[in-house]
């Protein structure tokens, strides 16, 4: 029995944020893959949970006129590595939540919650920091919309207010159009692990040069960062194995790894170097994944 | 206390349960369903695998009363009158059972992979059955089983 005070079934937003705001003190439960395990712990113990999983409209993902992808919050990660959308767009976000826990996980655990849950580890996290992703949150009084970046203020904390919900993440054209890309996890295990170092790469080359380069990290530091360092030495340079590998040498002036038993300080910067370094050769050479 | 109603393994149910109860524990303890095992408790082990609406999950973190209105299938599901499920038929033949205990998982995982994608390479069913763990087997038995019963399943 999980140590729940009151769980409140929503189905629509409207409902969840009439509750939310009746209840400050409330927490929201998407699939609850992070809450219940927190519940579990004691971390979360006796709470208060408004459930959104029964709302479907936040489970959609669209194409709107102007080219920039929606997609719902309550989307798991098995809909999100198999849908049509992503695959022609966005291969590397659904690939990379595609290295989550395993499938039984995979086929619950939403990429709202997966953001939301704050971790530096967050398989989407990277990548979507890589795409400047915006993220639409909704209250009863306000919508605002902040890029992802901006969303993650410390290690397992986001900004979202009391009494918000994410309702939309947005991938704007102009972030995904015409690039290359690639999430690489780096864990002890191939499934069923969290990142010791999770890298996303992003490049739109002209040749063989690379005309726009987007780098970020999961475990690398608190949250999920991007590299403007790295990215600014790596624009307008020519796609050789010595360039590769300085760029990834540079990533290491953007980041701050910590030691934890998963891996040493000495190692994560080891990976940090070389993930991006692999990546970058790997997307030199038709590998990785592309926008179609 | 609240009311659900579900089909569980065909037949439409229905029973009061704590808003606070895994589905796990709803079946094991509220309906006498044993074939989902209780390994970790956190999602991590894969012994209480069940399908909702044929898709492999974790029962131990999924709330009972998500599968309100939904279909769920445990092990007991499975077999047509005396005839066992080709999935469990594979399992015995190959030899891919030792103790068992993450069998019904293993057998469920399954399940999701041959009713969505019919022909798979041996490295897909690996990657299937990457959220169940077995002490057992050392799982080369149990991804010969899929695959020979991928072989069965869609011929069917
Ligand atoms: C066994 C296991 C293995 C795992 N492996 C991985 C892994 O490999 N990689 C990885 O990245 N994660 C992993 N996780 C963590 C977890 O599954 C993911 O973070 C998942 O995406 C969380 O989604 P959820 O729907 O379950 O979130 P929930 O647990 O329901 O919610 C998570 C947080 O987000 C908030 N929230 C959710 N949705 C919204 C919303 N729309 N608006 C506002 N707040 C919201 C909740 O209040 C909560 O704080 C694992 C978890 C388990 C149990
Ligand atoms: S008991 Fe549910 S995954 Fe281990
Ligand atoms: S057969 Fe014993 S755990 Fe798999």
């Amino acid at each position: 029995m999980y140590d729940i005070s009151t769980y409140e079934e929503a189905t629509t937003i409207q409902e969840a944020l009439q509750y939310l705001k009746e209840n400050p003190s409330s927490k929201v439960i998407a699939a609850g893959s992070d809450v219940l395990i927190k519940i579990r712990e004691g971390k979360m113990a006796g709470a208060s949970l408004v459930s959104i999983i029964k709302i479907e409209e936040l489970k959609k993902i669209e194409k709107d006129k102007d080219g920039n992808i929606h997609i719902g919050p309550l989307v798991n990660f098995t809909q999100l590595e198999e849908d049509p959308i992503i695959r022609e767009h966005l291969p590397y976000l659904g690939q990379g939540g595609g290295t989550m826990g395993g499938p039984q996980l995979r086929n619950i655990a939403s990429i709202g919650g997966n953001i939301c849950n704050g971790a530096t580890s967050a398989d989407s996290g990277s990548t979507l920091v890589c795409l400047n992703a915006q993220l639409t949150l909704t209250s009863l009084d306000l919508e605002r919309v902040v890029p992802i970046g901006e969303f993650y203020t410390g290690p397992g904390r986001v900004d979202l207010k009391a009494g918000e919900l994410l309702t939309d993440i947005v991938i704007l054209r102009q972030d995904y159009e015409g690039y290359v890309g690639k999430y690489t996890k780096f864990a002890q295990r191939k499934s069923m692990d969290i990142a010791t170092i999770g890298c996303a790469v992003m490049m739109k080359l002209q040749g063989r040069v690379i005309e726009d380069f987007r780098l970020a990290y999961g475990v690398a530091a608190p949250t999920p960062v991007r590299c403007p360092v790295a990215e600014a030495y790596a624009k307008g340079l020519t796609l050789t194995k010595e360039n590769a590998r300085a760029i990834g040498e540079k990533a290491l002036e953007d980041v701050s790894p910590r030691d934890s038993w998963r891996g040493s300080k000495a190692y994560r910067e080891q990976l940090i170097k070389v993930l991006a370094e692999r990546a970058i050769w790997e997307l030199a050479n038709g590998g990785g994944e592309q926008d179609a | 206390m609240q009311n659900i109603e579900f089909t569980l393994n065909g037949s439409q149910i229905e029973v009061s349960i704590d808003p606070r109860e895994s589905l796990l524990h709803m079946l094991r303890n509220r309906l006498g369903v044993f074939g989902p095992k209780e390994g970790c408790g956190k999602g991590e082990c894969g012994a209480c695998t069940v399908l909702v609406e044929h898709n492999a999950v974790n029962a131990c973190i999924f709330p009972a009363g998500k599968v309100d209105g939904l279909e769920v299938v445990t092990i007991e599901g499975l077999q047509q009158g005396e005839h066992l499920h080709p999935i469990q038929q594979a399992f015995i033949d190959t030899g891919a059972v030792q103790c068992g205990f993450c069998t019904p998982g293993m057998i469920l995982s399954a399940k999701d992979l041959l009713d969505h994608h019919h022909k798979p390479s041996r490295q897909e069913i690996r990657r299937a059955i990457s959220g169940n763990i077995c002490r057992c087997t050392g799982y080369s038995k149990i991804i010969d089983a899929i695959e020979y019963a991928s072989k069965d399943v869609s011929k069917s």
